[in-house]
């Protein structure tokens, strides 16, 4: 479903050469979560942008969906953005005089929906992620984990291709943490594929294949295998 | 310490400094007995044998320690060994040194499989979380084994990018 080959980014030249994002290959089956993590200036939102067709590589290839995504014209690829993609971030990005169900919906407006289906499909998504009751509060009367459940209702509105999701869970406790990850992974239980940047291990586990970054490049890959150890095993204070 | 012997033959007082280098103040309580008493009964098993120095370079012959066929089997496997999801540090940190020293593993690829295997099992504990009542009893326990693989993993993540500092000078 997503793609990536040979993908860079590099800022400056010379001595001043920033890679960014070096030389990373990534390959996401349609229906699976992968996780990027690394610490801050790893690359990892970069490598995001880069993957979401908000910002260009410097050289290498993006795929979506079997559609090479890297060297599109801009409204092309405006378009993609709106329709096949969604974002999800750190920061909720909600429009804070626009309605919880009017946020959702705009990206449908946009896109070329009408208002009433735009209305339906929000509903639906707010009741979704628990929301139904709050359609009509605005963001400044919601709390943190409740605008970022809200802003991934509006990244699903246009039942996206993927979901793009930057440090999703960057600014809430631990138990919003919690109320997020079981929505992603009920997304993933829908078969919606999904990209997650994280700092957050204990995030990034819960996706079905990790990769680590450290200075653009990836420096390991881990997918999980169903089953495992009994837990009882990993519970144990001493070795 | 066997593993320290596989590049030479060592005396025990190298033997010690070279514990103490690794382990800094955490190796602090090590002392020269304890050096003696376990390359002893490491004879004993038939891991190490005594040689008396070839060609000292000054002074008088001294006995040097070196490792025997199955002492030499006994390091592959310990470094081979999984350290399991809860690992000792001191140990894991001395299997790296042990490696790099020996040449008979690379400590980046160490940390790589204890790395993934940390991951897995903290997928695992953060899926069973998950299903789970936030806040539950059972919420707080898991979150506290989440909590404890996260440092550990943080750590191994100094240890990646030291030791690939370390490995990429050595190869160039």
């Amino acid at each position: 479903m997503v793609r990536a080959v040979g993908l860079s980014k590099v800022y400056g030249e010379d001595e001043s050469l920033v890679r960014a994002v070096d030389e990373v290959d990534l390959e996401v089956p349609a229906g699976q979560t992968l996780a990027v993590i690394g610490a801050s200036g790893c690359g990892k939102s970069t490598l995001l942008q880069l993957l979401g067709g908000l910002d260009r590589p410097s050289y290498g290839q993006v795929w979506l969906g079997g559609r090479r995504i890297d060297q599109v014209g801009e409204r092309a690829l405006a378009r993609l953005r709106r329709k096949a993609i969604g974002f999800v971030f750190q920061a909720y990005h909600l429009m804070d005089e626009l309605t919880a169900a009017e946020n959702v919906q705009l990206p449908a407006l946009l896109a070329g929906v009408s208002p009433r289906t735009a209305r339906r499909r929000a509903m639906e998504l707010l009741d979704r992620v628990g929301l139904g009751d709050r359609a009509r509060r605005l963001p400044a009367e919601l709390s943190g984990g409740q605008r970022q459940r809200v802003a991934v209702a509006r990244a699903l509105v246009n039942e996206p291709m993927v979901v793009f999701a930057d440090e999703p869970t960057g600014n809430l406790d631990s138990a919003a943490t919690h109320e997020i990850l079981r929505l992603f992974a009920d997304l993933r239980a829908r078969g919606q594929t999904l990209v997650l940047v994280t700092h957050d291990e204990r995030v990034a586990a819960t996706a079905d294949r990790v990769v680590s970054m450290r200075d653009g490049m990836v420096t390991s890959d881990t997918g999980h295998h169903p089953g495992g150890r009994p837990l009882g095993t990993l519970l144990s204070w001493e070795g | 310490m066997l593993a320290l012997l596989v590049k030479e033959p060592s005396h025990g007082y190298d033997l010690r400094r070279r514990l103490s280098n690794a382990l800094g103040p955490v190796g602090e309580t090590l002392n020269a007995g304890q050096i003696y008493v376990t390359l002893t009964r490491l004879e004993r098993a038939g891991l190490v044998v005594q040689e008396r120095e070839d060609d000292p370079t000054r002074g008088p012959r001294r006995k040097v320690y070196a490792l025997t066929p199955p002492g030499r089997d006994r390091v592959v496997e310990w470094l081979a060994e999984s350290a399991g999801t809860k690992p000792d540090v001191a140990e894991f940190h001395l299997k790296l040194v042990a490696a790099a020293v020996s040449g008979l593993a690379d400590p980046r690829a160490l940390v790589a499989g204890q790395r993934q295997e940390l991951m897995r099992s903290l997928g695992q504990v953060q899926r069973a979380a998950l299903e789970q009542a936030p806040e539950s009893e059972p919420w707080v326990l898991l979150e506290g084994v989440a909590l404890r693989m996260q440092a550990d993993l943080r750590w191994l993540d100094v240890c990646e990018r030291v030791w690939s500092a370390r490995v990429g000078r050595a190869e160039r």
